[in-house]
């Protein structure tokens, strides 16, 4: 598909999304606030699974821990300060992939699925069992962080539309930075990994680093969005780890369709679209979910970024082959 | 005066109760191409795996220009001047002709912090892309996808991958695999020209590529080295020519 | 720790491990011969706890529920492999988790709607509802021990069936190399579907037989997929007896730990698996 229709269509979505407030209701503006906020944890494991082939079933742990330390470490009836909380929960957050990579890499395929989640469901298990999670039920982030930065507010989160305006900048801000990742040559390395580790490693990459580096940069972003979360909502919960939560976002990152940024974004809608839908119909909602990607993974192994180009095909174009 | 770059001394490998390489030793000197020869099954694979770093040796050293090489890993030998070639084709058939090379080239200066450095533009990995992209003859290919090529020429990417990470000792595992004559005889070529400054290991089957450009042939057999020396001497051997009749006759 | 409390914490964990090997092995002998990681594994675990206790509602009898159950736990793992997991065998492992995690979700939402979402007891059947005393104030319930002798049997089964019978030797060589099994004039696909039968019907023995003593609630599926995973990867993927040993292994630390450190109980079994990994990262056992 032409590349040029391809950015026009997307700066009209970023209008669409940044006109949004003006015309949508509060449940609406917090549910597309929500799924941006998605979108940036879908975006941080497509990193991981897209481009550089590892498949993750624990990226939930990040967000969670992300979204604890904000709590944890915010006074209970003052705001803290955004940009020292947010700075922290990120740090939290990437500190934990750091580790976690440290063991996870050093297995491949089915292994590495597995042991990802394994790490997610001992942190899972820390914050539910545990005194550091205080409570398995949940804590509250009673009052939103404080934007100051030397005396000067910018704005404050305690307004909706420009706690939406933020989150917004910070999914763009994620996907420019993820872009210039993906076109440069750390990027290109990650490629190269995916596509065949075992030639990297015999043209002189010592690929374990760089897989380390993916897994700890996309560890962090997830903390981005785990931060959001907790700002967003005020509440966090164990189940922000739960493998569920893994689940659900490996799920957006392949509806929308691997090996693109967009494609995780426009994924992110689809589940929580999907999942609004399904549970005003029913309680059982995942059962409908369920059958979804039952199908969705028979029936359309591409994504939703592939859909363009596999109607495009049917059309009959005469494009050369892939 | 040609110097010894690599040297294989005494390399030994076993796989549980079966040893695929025994002592074997080997010296690749600069500018000289040394083919190795043997039956199937004779440890060629071992051998060239062992060098390259895929296989650690179970016993034995690897010396590079005088330095202990046996304890690096096959990113860190590539590092220092090794490269290598694959029997089974080993590239990146999703990226382009240009962008295998270049990935090569990239190795050598990683610069994996920048990260608003489009990859794609730098110009120092593109120039020495092409440059490597031309030296294997695969000159006018490059926005080819690699998957898409034909058979020989995925050999020379093979090569050019090499050639662009500067590599001083190359380790080529059968590059004739597979190609008609009239690309072997390109590919021999190619050979003559690249041996000029460089050492080259090169495992081969086809005997009229081996004698046309080795300088010395070593002959392996059942994990042993049986015999090494210049061409002439090998093809008048009565032990060669024994161990590859008896392979003839075992079929 | 006196002595009988100590020996009824190794039988406890003796038979947990025991429990988790009935599930691991099919989990490990679906992902070493057909290559597939199967998320849904721990629901079929599930399964098996919620048709024991139906059919033990409907029957009177957990031992009649499990004879019956058994017979139809294969021939759902039979069908299933027919109608979905035929189509996984050359799709990426992402497909694979993606499908079985949607699995789950389906099967959850099922057993919600049919059976609801209360926890239940199901009763010990009468023979095995004594207990041995081991001391004057300690006594240890037999039918714990029924399930140790169980597994046992089982385990010896399976290794007489993988080592001793026809069908053992084609699983084993299947694993290896499908074209030359194939070849061979094995039909492949009867070969897969029965020992994706053969799984699904293990994982929901080990959860009818736990259904006395852990009761039936929906969770369960979830926390035994996981220690399984762990059990797999300890092993070492393919290896039945890798399984045994290390679904041994993971009984031994979840007890003890539970016992040394009551606080971060469920954590050793984690950090087991976190050293092993940096020892072994394929698994102790791992095949090939």
């Amino acid at each position: 598909m032409n590349s040029g229709v391809v950015t026009l269509f997307k700066l009209a979505v970023l209008a669409g999304l940044m006109l949004f407030p003006a015309i949508g209701s509060s449940f609406y503006v917090e549910l597309v606030a929500k799924i941006l906020v998605m979108a940036i944890f879908a975006m941080s494991l497509a990193l991981l699974v897209g481009f550089t082939g590892l498949v993750s079933l624990g990226h939930a742990a990040y967000f969670g821990i992300a979204a604890y330390t904000v709590a944890l470490i915010a006074p209970e009836y003052e705001a803290a300060n955004l940009w020292f909380v947010l700075a922290a929960s990120v740090l939290a957050a990437g500190a934990a992939a750091f580790f976690v990579g440290l063991f996870v890499l050093r297995t491949k395929g089915i292994y590495f699925i597995m042991v990802t989640l394994a790490f997610a469901q001992m942190a899972y298990y820390i914050f539910h069992d545990t005194a550091l999670g205080r409570s398995s039920d949940g804590i509250y982030l009673n009052v939103k962080p404080d934007a100051s930065l030397f005396g000067w507010t910018p704005f404050s989160l305690d307004d909706p539309a420009q706690l939406y305006y933020f989150i917004l900048a910070a999914m763009a801000a994620v996907f420019v930075l993820l872009s210039f990742v993906l076109r440069s040559p750390f990027g290109r390395v990650l490629a190269g990994i995916h596509s065949n580790e075992h030639r990297m490693k015999s043209l002189g990459y010592a690929t374990f680093r760089y897989k380390l580096a993916a897994f700890t940069l996309a560890g962090a972003l997830a903390g981005v969005a785990g931060f959001l979360y907790a700002v967003l909502f005020g509440f966090v919960t164990p189940e922000y780890l739960s493998w569920h939560q893994s689940g659900n976002v490996l799920l957006m990152v392949i509806l929308g369709g691997l090996g693109s940024l967009a494609g995780a974004v426009a994924g992110a809608f689809a589940f929580i679209g999907l999942q609004e839908m399904f549970s005003d119909w029913t309680k059982h909602w995942q059962l409908l979910m369920g059958l979804v990607i039952v199908a969705a993974v028979l029936f359309m192994p591409t994504g939703l970024a592939g859909l363009p180009r596999r109607i495009f095909r049917t059309v009959n174009w005469g494009e050369d082959d892939e | 005066m040609s110097e010894a770059m690599l040297v294989a001394d005494r390399l030994t490998r076993h796989f549980g109760g079966l040893t695929a390489n025994l002592e074997v030793c080997i010296t690749l000197e600069r500018g000289k191409l040394h083919a190795l020869l043997g039956p199937n099954g004779a440890g060629k694979s071992t051998c060239i795996n062992m060098l390259s770093g895929d296989l650690p040796p179970s016993a034995g050293r690897i010396l590079l220009e005088g330095q202990d090489v046996t304890g690096l890993d096959s990113a860190e030998r590539s590092h220092r001047g090794i490269g290598r070639s694959y029997q089974r084709t080993n590239i990146f058939p999703q990226f382009t002709v240009l962008e295998n090379c270049r990935l090569a080239a990239q190795s050598r200066r990683p610069r994996p912090w920048r990260i608003f450095t489009d990859a794609m533009k730098t110009r120092d990995t593109v120039e020495r892309a092409r440059a490597a992209i031309v030296e294997a003859g695969l000159g006018g290919r490059e926005q080819r996808k690699a998957g898409l090529l034909s058979h020989g020429e995925k050999r020379q990417l093979e090569i050019a991958m090499v050639l662009a990470t500067d590599a001083r000792v190359l380790l080529l595992d059968e590059p004739l695999a597979g190609m008609g004559s009239e690309e072997s005889a390109q590919m021999v070529e190619l050979l003559r020209e690249l041996k000029q400054n460089r050492a080259i290991l090169l495992v081969e089957h086809d005997m009229d590529a081996v004698f046309a450009v080795a300088d010395t042939i070593t002959v392996m057999v059942e994990g042993s080295v049986l015999e090494s020396g210049p061409p002439e001497q090998i093809r008048n051997s009565e032990e060669v020519q024994a161990a590859y009749l008896g392979e003839e006759e075992h079929g | 720790m006196d002595f009988t409390s100590f020996l009824i914490q190794i039988l406890n964990a003796l038979q947990y491990g025991l429990l988790l090997f009935l599930v691991a092995s099919g989990l490990t002998l679906v992902f070493g011969i057909m290559g597939i990681i199967n998320l849904a594994h721990g629901s079929f675990y599930m399964i098996g706890a919620y048709l024991a206790f139906a059919l033990s509602s409907l029957t009177g009898n957990l031992m009649l529920a499990i004879v019956l159950g058994i017979p139809l736990a294969f021939g759902f793992g039979a069908l299933l492999e027919r109608l979905l997991f035929v189509h996984l065998y050359k799709r990426d492992h992402l497909q694979q988790v993606l499908l079985t995690y949607g699995l789950i979700l389906i099967f959850e939402e099922l057993r919600s709607l049919t059976v609801g979402d209360d926890v239940h007891g199901v009763a010990i059947p009468e023979l095995f509802s004594a207990s041995i005393a081991l001391s004057e104030n300690l006594s240890y319930p037999v039918y714990r021990l029924v399930i140790s002798v169980v597994c046992i049997a089982l385990a010896a089964g399976l290794w007489w069936l993988m080592q001793r019978t026809r069908l053992g030797m084609m699983i084993r060589a299947g694993s290896f190399n499908r074209e030359m099994v194939q070849s061979l004039g094995v039909n492949i696909d009867m070969l897969y579907r029965t020992v994706f039968a053969l799984g699904v019907a293990l994982a929901a023995l080990a959860g009818m037989l736990a259904a006395p003593i852990s009761s039936v609630y929906p969770g369960m599926g979830g926390n035994v997929l996981i220690i399984s995973f762990v059990v797999v990867v300890i092993g070492g993927i393919g290896s039945v007896w890798g399984a045994l040993v290390a679904a041994l292994l993971v009984g031994f630390a979840d007890t003890f730990g539970t016992v040394l450190m009551p606080d971060l109980a469920g954590l050793a079994v984690y950090l087991l698996m976190a050293v092993v990994l940096l020892w072994r990262p394929e698994g102790i056992f791992r095949k090939g």
